[in-house]
């Protein structure tokens, strides 16, 4: 009866664990036909395709092995002390109740372990965080449910991306639910920074795979910034509860290259010139909070 | 009748009927009270929960709308719902109740040799606003959140402006008014306990000497003291910035959204440490018994427990990495959240250290007490990756939180309320719990909650965020082995209530001491269930 239940204990604990270092091998993904989202059952991270991503996954990883290791640590400790410390195995227990040596051991090695921890974890905090110098700047501004988007330095350049719905033009190109009518476009390997703010309640700009992640708060003008490294179609969905249709305001980030940038730049500018409603609708709130 | 048999018999005079649990005054009544409102809550948190993980089995809006009569728009606002629902009955409710109003009512004063608690009148005040929270609460979902919908949408959290602008319909100020209501009920209980403790310990029960569980709930109840008027002042500005056109919180009156945010996490963090604090002190007590030895490391698993209370006051933006805060703030949050690790691992280690050398009993409470020590163990380690803020920006309000925070809470506060249960059922009660159904209660919940909270990590780090009814395809395998590990869990909660019928229908009676002379506290020198008031002469402690 012991050895059985010891058995199942050793299984449990060990699959459990073993699952777990799985997921600290970073199994990604590869995006099949520049779609840039999660792939079903995927472990870990999606691809990194920024160089921001791909140092949050290189540190990840080091503390998947931390972790990992001191899980599997405190396990075979509590499955060693199951086996020799039972009753049965050891009758008699031990008055033993101190051990300085011990207990300054078990609070000094902690320490050094997150010391180890802290210093990639502020070079990638101070790497995220400090903005270079933008080639392109857009700004995106959270609304009940629905995404929009202006690139301050083109100023005809304004539009609303919401969801396509099952029957909507273009909606079997994307993954259900990540598919918006209007998106982003961004060239490769150029700096965006993207100004986040909101219009009525809190929401959060992200996309996965380039690692930026920041709210959009009413009133307030947040940055983040990314570089996309790999051409593609990229999403996201929105980060932070803003209401009943909170997880169907998705966020779709089109990296192309630099002429191919420029050429719907051009394009856009005529296409979304008449398109004043975004900015309408802003003014129109502006109005009411002015007044 | 004589005089001296009157004397005798003066010792079990109570009150009957309604009047002995309405107008109770006496601290195990009462923490009985306590434990039956967690069992009750936690049942309809549970059902809540249940709810969220059928609609999330498959992909698409398949379950929900069919209790909303087809409206998917209605659905998605009941997805809103429960989660709020589920995350305030949850935290104020069922864990805070159990640990701290139930076991701490029962056990505090008895461990301390006192004969009850400092103010007998006020516990029962602490005790009966909590089902006039819990009924506030509950109408809430029978008014208008946002227009047209019923009830509050706003997560636990109620962040500004979802829940002012947001919701305009007085549901929210009804679920503002619940917590008003659970907040006074645990002040009034800490500044209970306080005096208590403080007070009224018997003669030779020094500080130092004081049992662990009793430890726990002194850091505990301080934390409550400080932390709970925060949370009320922050939804007292939600409830003016709703009704009387103040601005705290709206930008365009010139106040700050973000400010309800520092707010609610000065009150939310120590809060989570309030739910695990008393645990810590159970989990001591079962892991020293069940060893058949005194508690390895007893001052620093005391001064751990005092530190985590102190340190967990300064790290409360750690739940607010992506707001928008300067780097510089962000850096001092990471390192001082990394800190609480310390405090943390000496007490994992510490009862390692009590069970090595140890002869060690699997009686159901140890069970709990080793599953809540492995699982801790994990919900802390990921603690330790969301607390880099470099990292937590890609995991922020993802499922990898979900995740980490359940393997806290729900394995680390619930299994400690479970090893808790029936490490003290037969000293409540009387009478034994079951064997076998109380260890297939166990295996179930175990394997249960991993299969539930495990593949959220996966999840998580996929990108799947937070309180969402409906999820891209991608994330459909591993959400439909979380459901499969809800209804596993599920079976385990129907063991549990066999259990305790079978428990509360036994013949069988327990002695003084169910455990063996490993329990060394005062509880296990009285009878069980013990004299209405115990310690008419106090116990000296030598």
């Amino acid at each position: 009866m012991f050895k059985k239940t010891y058995l199942m204990v050793v299984a449990l604990m060990m699959t459990i664990i073993g699952t777990g270092f799985a997921s600290a091998q970073n199994s990604v993904h590869p995006a099949s036909d520049g779609i840039h989202s999660a792939a079903p059952g995927q472990l870990g991270f999606m691809q990194a395709a920024s160089p921001i991503m791909e140092e949050t996954i290189a540190f990840h990883n080091l503390l998947m092995w931390i972790i990992t290791g001191i899980t599997i640590f405190v396990t075979l400790i509590l499955l060693y002390i199951m086996l020799k410390f039972n009753a049965k195995a050891n009758p008699v227990p031990s008055k033993t109740t101190h051990n300085t040596v011990l207990e300054i051991v078990w609070t000094a090695v902690p320490v050094l372990i997150l010391v180890v921890i802290a210093i990639p974890s502020f070079r990638l905090l101070y790497n995220q965080d400090v903005i270079p110098e933008a080639d392109v700047t857009i700004k995106a501004i959270g609304n009940q449910w629905y995404w929009s988007y202006e690139y301050p330095d083109y100023e005809e350049i304004a539009f609303d991306a919401t969801i396509l719905n099952e029957g909507d033009e273009g909606y079997n190109d994307h993954p259900r639910l990540l598919g918006t009518d209007e998106h982003v476009v961004v060239p490769v390997n150029k700096v965006v920074r993207v100004q986040v703010t909101a219009n009525d309640v809190i929401h959060a700009w992200t996309i996965p795979a380039f690692g930026a992640k920041i709210d959009a708060v009413p009133g307030v003008l947040n940055e983040t910034w990314f570089k996309a490294t790999k051409e593609g179609m990229y999403y996201g969905q929105c980060s932070e509860l803003c209401g009943i249709n909170h997880g169907f305001m998705p966020i779709m980030v089109e990296v192309v290259s630099q002429a191919e940038y420029e050429a719907w730049l051009e394009e856009a500018k005529v296409k979304y010139a008449s398109n004043d409603a975004p900015r309408l609708r802003q003014y129109a709130s502006a109005q009411s909070i002015t007044e | 009748m004589s005089y001296g048999e009157h004397a005798e018999g003066h010792d079990e005079h109570h009150p009957t009927g309604w009047r002995r649990w309405m107008l109770s005054t006496n601290h195990k009544d009462i923490g009985t009270l306590y434990l039956i409102f967690a069992i009750v809550a936690g049942v309809i948190g549970g059902i809540f929960s249940g709810l969220m993980r059928a609609e999330l089995m498959y992909p698409g809006m398949d379950f929900l709308p069919l209790l909303k009569g087809g409206d998917v728009q209605a659905a998605y606002h009941f997805f809103n719902v429960l989660i709020t629902a589920h995350g305030l009955i949850m935290v104020f409710f069922m864990v805070m109740p159990a640990l701290i109003g139930g076991f701490g009512n029962w056990f505090v004063p008895i461990m301390i040799g006192a004969p009850d608690m400092a103010f007998p009148r006020m516990n029962n005040i602490s005790f009966w606003l909590l089902p006039v929270a819990l009924t506030l609460l509950v109408l809430s979902t029978m008014f208008e959140g946002p227009p047209g919908q019923m009830g509050v949408g706003g997560g636990w959290t109620v962040y500004a402006p979802l829940s002012t602008s947001g919701q305009p319909g007085p549901a929210m100020d009804l679920a503002i008014f619940s917590l008003h209501v659970a907040g006074a009920s645990s002040i009034l209980g800490a500044i209970n306990f306080i005096c208590t403790i403080f007070n009224m310990r018997a003669p030779g029960m020094t500080l130092h000497k004081m049992p662990l569980f009793v430890w726990s709930v002194l850091v505990t109840v301080f934390l409550l003291l400080l932390a709970l008027p925060v949370l009320a002042g922050a939804i007292t500005m939600l409830l003016t910035d709703r009704n009387f056109g103040t601005a705290f919180f709206d930008a365009s009156g010139g106040g700050d959204p973000v400010l309800y945010q520092h707010l609610f996490w000065f009150f939310g963090h120590p809060e989570v440490y309030i739910l695990i604090l008393p645990g810590f002190g159970v989990i001591s007590h079962i892991v020293s018994t069940f060893s058949g030895k005194p508690i390895f490391g007893y001052l620093g698993m005391a001064y751990a427990m005092v530190a985590i209370g102190v340190v967990g006051f300064i790290v409360w933006a750690h739940h607010m990495f992506t707001v928008g805060m300067d780097v510089d703030t962000k850096a001092y949050f990471t390192a001082a959240t990394m800190v609480i690790a310390v405090p943390t691992g000496i007490k994992i280690f510490s009862w390692l250290g009590t069970m090595w050398g140890g002869s060690i009993r699997f009686e159901t409470p140890m069970l709990f007490a080793i599953g809540m020590i492995f699982l801790f163990t994990i919900g802390g380690v990921t603690g330790v990756v969301l607390a880099n803020a470099g990292v937590d920006q890609s995991m922020h309000d993802t499922y990898y939180v979900v995740a980490h925070f359940h393997y806290t809470m729900s394995m680390g506060a619930l299994f400690s309320i479970y090893a808790a249960w029936y490490y003290w059922i037969g000293k409540m009660s009387g009478k034994p719990y079951p064997q076998l159904i109380s260890k297939l209660h166990f295996w179930f919940t175990f394997i249960g909650v991993n299969l539930i909270f495990f593949p959220q990590h996966f999840l998580g780090l996929a990108g799947m965020p937070r309180r969402i009814p409906d999820y891209p395809n991608a994330y459909a395998e591993w959400n439909f082995w979380s459901s499969i590990g809800y209804g596993v869990m599920a079976i385990g909660l129907v063991f549990f209530f066999i259990g305790l019928v079978m428990t509360l229908r036994s013949k069988k009676r327990v002695g003084e001491n169910q455990w063996g002379e490993a329990a060394t506290t005062l509880e296990w020198t009285l009878s069980s269930p013990p004299p209405f008031h115990q310690f008419n002469e106090l116990p000296r402690i030598k």
